[in-house]
């Protein structure tokens, strides 16, 4: 693909003031999801019913932005007309764009909506171009999402080879695991990101105050317990203290967020279609603040790549936002690894 | 039913490769897939090796399948895709749509596990490219195989796994290279001194997943050979075994008899001693996977 004349920049909706923050401060697009197991963030009180999808439409077309639906769960037998019957919603909303990962509703979608655009969801876990091609040949998809495990020559050779529009992850919690392969919430807790879209979900964790400090369980598992003035976050299975070997340590990641905001020059030059902030789960404040630092990031990249430099208040404001203050270039970045 | 064995999902050395396929060679199998599915810097086997044992496991008698890998991120992993496919004498097991798209129209193929098919349509999909074999991912519960393998199109034979650790996860970082604090891309090839891979427990000591490279298994080990007979009256045509380094042999020994029809307390006797942790099956009754649902306490 050629380069996109801009990088577009695509923010999270959990509810509609965050989607109005979003498109105040210079989101190009917004994504959301339906109240319910259709999206990946199936959590309680996040996400739009008809009405408030409706409102947030219209607000964003009002201003010339875009807005894409999240339907990137995989349709369960026990309620799979909530799959099909949230494409015939986002199609009647007039939604520029649904992401999707299950190949069986991208089938129904091509046959019942062929005008609506697709984006094929980070939960497909396409990480080549052989396998994003795939999507393009068989349901014409515009878009790809790449999950968060490659390093940048790969993101290259992936926008170079597809015949496709590619976005890639630039800010918010990072999934160390490829996206759509991970069973560690479901082996935990029973609910998982593909199944009902929860991750590590809320209604497993109890904290409790022990002898040996603050212990955080996932399901009776035991994450992690902090002592004196330790930070705790929130508690994802992956980002827990284990013991392997005798040494306890964060065995998979540490409590860390992805921030490519020094990376955005190579990303505008390789060609990526559009930049994606995770955090649906987020406040409308922190919406606010991530789209406002990144929309003045792009634009300086925009007006000129060669001089662009990292401003300091930006990784200040992009830092006090990170899970445990840290941030990490996560797989983009080899020694990563 | 047919009784089939996954690829392996260690690192093992040539000579255990070897050896192992002479066993298997010999062993009450019918199936057996092949090939590196977890990490392209393991070099046991060369492509060329896993041809070699893939002929000779035929001359054996047994149906072999070559397995792609499941995480693809480089053109040579593409190029080893590419090799298996244009191979042409086995089935492939697409665990990628990469490798679907190799060959959806050109050849039958196996849809792997990791390809999430979680409902009767998508399935139909993947039949209408050439699957004529499916696996379902090991999340799934009896209940929503149930009510896919009600409207299964025809042609499309359907394969459980059943047995051993499950592969729960895929990342670009190795956690064995980062236990031993190495770079993945120089890491000393160290998951070779751990055949079963590493243990991960939680900080009061509970065993709770098995780093494997870039694969995180859980620890406890699935078992469903109490649900065999439910399996064969749903339809299901094949169960897989996942190979362990210990007690594999008894282990297909054991399912054999109950597939051949021994009683189910000889079967958990023989069974037993082979599982390398605890058993687990509560993916199938509908539960946190790492649960364990006795027989007869089934809701």
């Amino acid at each position: 693909m050629p380069p996109a004349a801009r990088v577009e920049l695509v923010c999270p909706a959990g509810t509609l003031p965050a989607l109005k923050a979003a498109v105040d401060h210079g989101a190009d697009c917004v994504y959301f999801g339906f109240r319910n197991e259709t999206n990946a963030r199936n959590f309680g009180g996040l996400n739009f019913d008809a009405k408030a999808a409706a409102e947030g439409v219209g607000y964003a077309h009002a201003r010339g932005r875009k807005v894409l639906l999240a339907l990137n769960t995989y349709a369960q037998p026990g309620s799979f007309e909530r799959w099909p019957g949230a494409l015939d919603a986002a199609a009647d909303l007039g939604v520029d764009a649904v992401i999707l990962a299950d190949p069986g509703l991208m089938r129904y979608a091509v046959e019942r909506h062929p005008g609506l655009r697709l984006h094929l969801s980070v939960q497909g876990s396409a990480t080549t171009y052989e396998a994003i091609n795939f999507y393009v040949r068989h349901f014409g998809i515009r878009r790809a999402v790449l999950p968060r495990v490659l390093s940048l020559p790969q993101v290259e050779h992936v926008v170079g080879q597809a015949r496709t529009e590619i976005e890639v992850f630039g800010f918010g919690s990072l999934c160390v695991m490829v996206e759509g392969r991970c069973a560690l919430s479901s082996y935990t807790t029973g609910d998982g990101p593909n199944t009902v879209g929860v991750c590590s979900s809320a209604k497993a964790v109890r904290w409790q105050e022990t002898g040996a400090g603050l212990e955080v369980r996932l399901n009776g598992v035991l994450l992690d317990r902090f002592t004196g003035g330790e930070m705790a976050g929130y508690p994802t299975l992956c980002k827990g203290r284990y013991q392997v070997r005798d040494d306890t340590y964060y065995a998979i990641e540490e409590p860390t967020s992805l921030n490519t905001l020094e990376l955005l020059p190579e990303l505008v030059r390789i060609g990526v279609a559009a930049v994606k902030i995770e955090g649906r789960q987020r406040s409308p404040a922190y919406v606010a603040s991530v789209t406002r630092v990144w929309r003045a990031a792009i634009d300086a990249c925009t007006a000129a790549p060669s001089r662009f430099a990292v401003r300091d208040a930006w990784m200040e404001e992009l830092a006090s936002l990170s899970e445990g203050r840290q941030t990490t270039l996560g797989a983009y970045h080899r020694p990563w690894r | 039913m047919q009784l089939t064995l996954g690829p392996v999902q260690y690192y093992w050395s040539k000579a255990r490769l070897d050896a192992f396929h002479e066993v298997l060679a010999a062993a009450p199998v019918d199936r057996v897939y092949l090939g590196e599915a977890v990490c392209s810097r393991r070099h046991g086997y060369r492509t060329a090796d896993w041809l070699d044992a893939a002929a000779r496991l035929a001359d054996a008698g047994k149906e072999v399948v070559l397995s792609s890998q499941v995480l693809m991120e480089s053109e040579s992993d593409l190029k080893a895709l590419r090799r298996f496919a244009a191979d042409g004498r086995f089935l492939l097991e697409a665990n990628d749509m990469g490798a679907v798209h190799r060959v959806a129209g050109r050849a039958p193929f196996v849809a792997g596990p990791h390809l999430n098919i979680y409902n009767a349509p998508t399935l139909a999909f993947f039949a209408s490219l050439g699957a004529n074999r499916w696996v379902p991912p090991f999340e799934m519960t009896r209940a929503s195989l149930a009510a896919i393998l009600a409207e299964k199109p025809g042609g499309v034979a359907t394969e459980v796994f059943a047995y051993g650790r499950l592969p729960l996860a895929f990342s670009a970082r190795c956690f064995t290279a980062r236990h031993y604090d190495l770079p993945k891309d120089d890491c000393r090839f160290c998951c070779l001194d751990h055949p079963g891979g590493l243990e991960l427990s939680t900080r009061d000591r509970e065993p709770f997943l098995v780093p494997n490279g870039i694969q995180t298994q859980s620890y406890r080990a699935l078992n469903l050979v109490d649900a065999l007979p439910d399996m064969r009256s749903l339809g299901v045509d094949a169960v897989r075994l996942s190979p362990q380094p210990e007690q594999l042999g008894a282990a297909i020994g054991a399912f054999r008899a109950a597939l051949d029809g021994a009683a189910s307390a000889a079967v958990a006797a023989m069974l037993g001693p082979t599982l390398p942790a605890p058993p687990c099956n509560g993916y199938w009754h509908g539960r946190p996977g790492l649960d364990y649902v006795a027989r007869g306490n089934a809701a």
